[in-house]
This record gives structure tokens, C-alpha cells and sequence, in this order.
């Protein structure tokens, strides 16, 4: 029998408010089965702010998160417009995101950089016109 | 001090009550919920003047157990509801960002460690 876990989410993307649910509920699953808390907490932060990311730029996505004793793996996939400059994207403070954005809080140009410093391995795959592929894990011990 | 006391020291309006025992240590001001999320590490206390369900999101992922709304501002049902569910209290004072983080912080509340 396999000990690894898998759970399938769709993000919304017409609804800003509901941001968040899929990482909320992966949250609470890890917490049911008594997971390290620090990954817990690396899992929901990184999640979380992917899960923002396809809302404010991709109309929503994906997600696919297994998880096993080891480790946690997370898969966040969207069909938006693709990263152009992955290397920019990745610096702190860069952000292409519109200033409703902003007033509501996001688009700092933090949160790739902070899903990169959130997980031990983060994989980017993007194409533009095509969509954008993120693959990030954590360890139950770092 | 505990999350009651917070509320007495602020003058607040509790909105949402979740564990108003709960000790807590630190806090943490902003309105820039990226930023709570990339430099938050153990505080338990959010004040902010953003008014969105996010805030309440952003709070569930740090393991925060309170949150300020300050200037006086009026979260919007889906935001207590949202709170309710994940057993967060809502405070609301009418203090600015700045002197509530200063009531608090001379009350022996800290902002943890530097970045």
C-alpha cells in the first residue's frame, strides 16, 4: 500500500476572495495528520502565495499536492501568459503586478522570491502564450 | 499579556472572539500582506489597516491568533466569517497604525527579531 497522499484543487481565478482555499485546506489536512509544524508552515506559506500568483496573473490554476512521510510536493500549473524574464521574477521587489493589486495588499515582488526561501527545491516551467508550471517541495526535516 | 489584554490596552471592539486567553508575544503592523508573509516568523498579532478577506488568509498561514483592524476600519461580513471559521479574533480600534503599535509595543508587546 502507498503512504503518499494526493489531493487535486482548482484555483478560481475570477474570484480574488476565495485565494487561499486550496492552501487552507492542505494546511489542515497536514495538521489531521500530525505533520512537522516549521513544514506545515513552509507548505502554507509557498501555496499560498503560488496560489495568489494564479489569480492576479493567470486566471486561476491548478494544483496537484502529494504528500508522504518524507516529503511534501507541490504542482501548481496555469495557462496564463508565462513568465517573460524568469531571472527577474525571481528578484525581490520586481513585480509586474497592476496596482488593484497593490491596494489590496500583494504585489510586493515577494512572493516567488519567498516561495523560492519557503521550500528546499522550487522548479519553474514556463512558456509565454502558454502557461506556467511551478514545482516546489518540502521536507518534513530541513 | 493575552489576546483580552490587547484588546483592553487598545480600546478595541472584540468582533470575532477566538481564544481571547491565548498568550501572545509579538506583532507584526503592515498593510502589505507579501510582506507579512515573507518576513513574519513567530508573531502572533496582526494590526493593519487593509480590509480584505486576504488579511484573514494571510493570517491563517502564519499561525496568527489576532487581528487589528485600526483606524476604525469596518471588516466586511465575509471577513468575520472567515475569521469565525478559523478561530481568529477581530479586534477593531480607533487608534492609527502607529499608536496602536506604540500602545502596544510600551505595554511590552515586541516585534521579534530583526529581518
Amino acid at each position: 500500500m502507498s503512504n503518499t497522499l494526493s489531493f487535486d484543487y482548482i484555483v478560481p481565478g475570477d474570484d480574488f476572495t476565495r485565494a487561499g482555499e486550496a492552501s487552507s485546506d492542505v494546511k489542515h489536512k497536514l495538521k489531521q495528520i500530525g505533520y512537522d509544524s516549521d513544514a506545515i508552515r513552509r507548505v502554507a506559506i509557498a501555496m499560498y502565495e503560488g496560489e495568489i500568483n494564479m489569480v492576479i496573473h493567470a486566471g486561476g490554476g491548478k494544483a496537484h499536492v502529494e504528500i508522504s512521510p518524507e516529503k511534501i510536493e507541490m504542482t501548481l500549473a496555469d495557462n496564463g501568459p508565462g513568465i517573460k524574464d524568469v531571472a527577474l521574477a525571481m528578484r525581490e521587489g520586481y513585480s509586474t503586478a497592476p496596482d488593484n493589486v497593490r491596494a489590496l495588499g500583494f504585489g510586493a515582488g515577494m512572493g516567488l522570491p519567498n516561495m523560492k526561501k519557503s521550500t528546499d527545491a522550487m522548479e519553474i516551467d514556463t512558456a509565454i502564450g502558454t502557461g506556467t508550471t511551478l514545482h516546489m517541495t518540502v521536507y518534513a526535516k530541513r | 499579556m493575552t489576546v483580552n489584554d490587547v484588546a483592553s490596552i487598545l480600546n478595541a471592539q472584540i468582533l470575532s472572539a477566538g481564544d481571547l486567553n491565548a498568550e501572545v508575544k509579538t506583532a507584526c503592523g503592515s498593510d502589505m500582506m507579501s510582506d507579512v508573509l515573507a518576513f513574519v516568523k513567530d508573531q502572533s498579532v496582526l494590526l493593519t489597516g487593509l480590509n480584505n478577506p486576504q488579511v484573514v488568509r494571510t493570517a491563517e498561514m502564519m499561525d496568527m491568533r489576532c487581528i487589528i483592524f485600526v483606524r476604525g476600519k469596518e471588516p466586511t461580513e465575509d471577513v468575520l466569517a472567515l475569521a469565525r471559521q478559523k478561530g481568529i479574533t477581530i479586534l477593531k480600534t480607533e487608534h492609527r497604525l502607529f499608536t496602536a503599535c506604540g500602545l502596544l509595543y510600551s505595554n511590552g508587546l515586541s516585534g521579534g527579531d530583526k529581518i
